[in-house]
């Protein structure tokens, strides 16, 4: 390789340019400006499409009722912006209840799945027993299992348990997903085994090693658990569907399809929901961007 | 802290192992597991939802070689695979090679490109819904530069095609973020050595960066055509419970949710669907899996 890097300073640029704002790539190379210009414009050609979608909604939200909605050429800017939608949403569907229900759910799954997994998963990494290959093999094997294929099943052992129409029923099926399982005994397999051996001859028990000293090093992939739990929760749509049919226990996300089968005509309405809806997501993701990120590397194979 | 010795001996007895595990081992167990086998039994039975069923052999799966719907439904998911992995498996990458550079600004761009993967379906569902109206964005837009006005949600096939769109739309931030970490590990003397040969843009993306990537590109597509096979959300918001017009729009795990639920679902039929499905989940992993190493030789 030494030989090409040689070579490389041959393909000398323009001078001209060595005037240009000194912008450079990861490896401390000028990047030139007319490629510049163009990454910018696809970048903003791709952000339009992509956040777009998003602003268009919240316009439409806060726009009155007398404005026209329809018009062509559109409109991109409310020209009265007001909150007169989302208080109608709240006349229309008990939506704060909802979005209670969405809370709650959500809680309840970051909290099962962070305890339940880092439990799980030291017992997978860390702990010796017979049957450790045969526990392993099941959260594996249930990774696999797509859930879309079992959900009739599902819900009628939530029947049997008569647990259909809680918000307990909800959550269980998800409450200790057997993927979050794997991240955390991959995140304590990574760990160096020494110090919980010494932490064991001066005769810390397991509980006192996991709560010590395991668990303190692997807060990464916790977080990353916690933020995919509280997203996955408060997204699902499917499962909720089936398993809530009582009104006043409707999660947001089935209040909201809830509000676009009987009022679909009314697209402000449906709007404020979705805008309601979205919020809080946008805002976690905002502040917690890293994890966010570092779920999907490693949680790739959730699919 | 004096410690006797029956309790730390009582402390290293094997059964606490069994107490980590239990509680995630419990409901993978009863939630995943039990249903997933319940799933295969119920399919050679007549069971509903509030009437137990009887052993019917493979009856069930005789109806589904004559239920027009199943076909629809089959054929509807099938068109949902051919459609939106080729573009989840380009799209994505070409994004990431687009936000790959550090210039300024650029988290800001990766972030907003991943939005759409942060919303619900719902609401995102919802969203594509109003743009897509009739008198929606995109039709006014339409309209304005003198195309004229589109029945997006109206038309079988256009809904189903509005549909793909906003699988690829919601999924191009998640698959992005996997292939750049791809694109973080291709050593970037291939590039160069590639440039000083004369190869321009195009030919280096070919003859690099795919070789480069193609683990990923396999990946992405067998995490991608399972996803598109078993859509649901997308179409029920975008063509309604009942999937469009005479029910055209349907996919297989619409039309297993629509079965199965309620009080008279039928459990037993509406399992050997999920069977069907399963079964077709596992044979595009192989495929996808198989083409890889075809490729490979």
């Amino acid at each position: 390789m030494s030989a090409l890097e040689k070579v490389r300073p041959a393909a000398a640029r323009p001078p001209a340019l060595a005037r240009a704002p000194r912008v450079t790539d990861e490896h401390g190379r000028r990047i030139r400006v007319w490629e510049l210009v163009l990454r910018y414009l696809l970048l903003l050609a791709v952000l339009a499409l992509t956040v777009g979608p998003f602003l268009w909604q919240l316009s439409t939200s806060l726009k009155g009722p007398t404005e026209d909605i329809f018009s062509s050429p559109p409109k991109f800017l409310p020209g009265d912006p007001t909150l007169h939608n989302y208080e109608r949403v709240a006349d229309t569907i008990p939506v704060w209840d909802y979005a209670l229900n969405s809370l709650k759910v959500a809680t309840a799954n970051v909290v099962t799945n962070c305890v339940g997994s880092a439990l799980a998963g030291y017992a997978l990494a860390r702990l010796r027993y017979r049957g450790r290959r045969v526990a392993t093999l099941v959260f594996i094997l249930a990774m696999l299992v797509p859930v879309e294929g079992i959900i009739i099943a599902q819900f009628t052992t939530m029947r049997e348990l008569g647990l259909n129409n809680t918000l307990v029923g909800v959550v269980l099926p998800g409450c200790i997903s057997a993927l979050n399982v794997l991240l955390m005994r991959n995140a304590f397999l990574n760990l160096p085994y020494e110090i919980e051996e010494a932490a064991y001859v001066d005769g810390a028990n397991v509980w006192q090693r996991f709560l010590r000293i395991a668990l303190p090093s692997v807060k990464g992939t916790i977080a990353v658990v916690a933020i995919f739990a509280f997203m996955g929760a408060w997204d699902d749509f499917l499962w909720p569907l089936i398993v809530l049919s009582d009104p006043s226990r409707f999660t947001l996300t089935i209040g909201l399809n809830y509000l676009h089968g009987t009022f679909a005509g009314d697209e402000r309405l449906v709007a404020a929901g979705t805008i309601i809806a979205v919020a809080p997501l946008i805002a976690l993701f905002a502040c917690l961007q890293r994890y966010f990120f570092r779920g999907v590397g490693e949680g790739a194979v959730k699919g | 802290m004096a410690m006797s010795t029956v309790s730390r001996v009582r402390r290293q007895l094997p059964v606490s192992p069994w107490l980590f595990a239990a509680p995630g081992l419990l409901i993978t167990g009863a939630f995943i597991l039990y249903p997933f086998v319940s799933t295969l039994v119920n399919a050679f039975t007549d069971r509903r939802t509030l009437v137990p069923g009887r052993f019917v052999g493979l009856a069930n799966f005789r109806e589904l070689l004559n239920d027009e719907m199943f076909w629809i439904g089959l054929r509807n998911s099938t068109l949902y695979v051919v459609g939106v992995v080729p573009a989840l498996v380009v799209l994505p990458l070409l994004l990431a090679l687009l936000v790959q550079k550090n210039i300024p600004g650029i988290t800001f761009f990766r972030s907003a490109f991943y939005t759409p993967v942060v919303a619900s379906i719902v609401v995102v569902g919802l969203i594509w819904v109003w743009l897509l109206d009739e008198r929606g964005l995109v039709n006014s837009l339409l309209e304005t530069v003198g195309v004229g006005r589109v029945g997006f949600l109206s038309d079988q096939w256009l809904l189903l095609l509005s549909a793909m769109t906003v699988m690829v739309w919601k999924g191009l931030g998640y698959y992005m973020i996997i292939y750049l970490a791809a694109l973080a590990n291709v050593p970037r003397e291939l590039h160069e050595a590639a440039a000083v040969d004369g190869a321009g843009a195009v030919r280096r993306f070919l003859t690099v960066t795919v070789p480069a990537v193609r683990s990923t590109m396999v990946l992405v597509g067998a995490l991608s055509s399972v996803a598109a096979f078993k859509v649901f959300s997308e179409v029920y918001l975008m063509a309604g419970p009942s999937g469009g017009p005479a029910g055209e729009d349907t996919t297989l795990v619409m039309l297993v949710q629509r079965t199965g639920t309620g009080l008279t679902g039928r459990v037993g039929y509406a399992s050997a669907i999920s069977v069907v499905v399963f079964v077709v989940t596992v044979a595009l992993m192989l495929l996808v899996l198989r083409a890889d190493r075809r490729d490979e030789s």
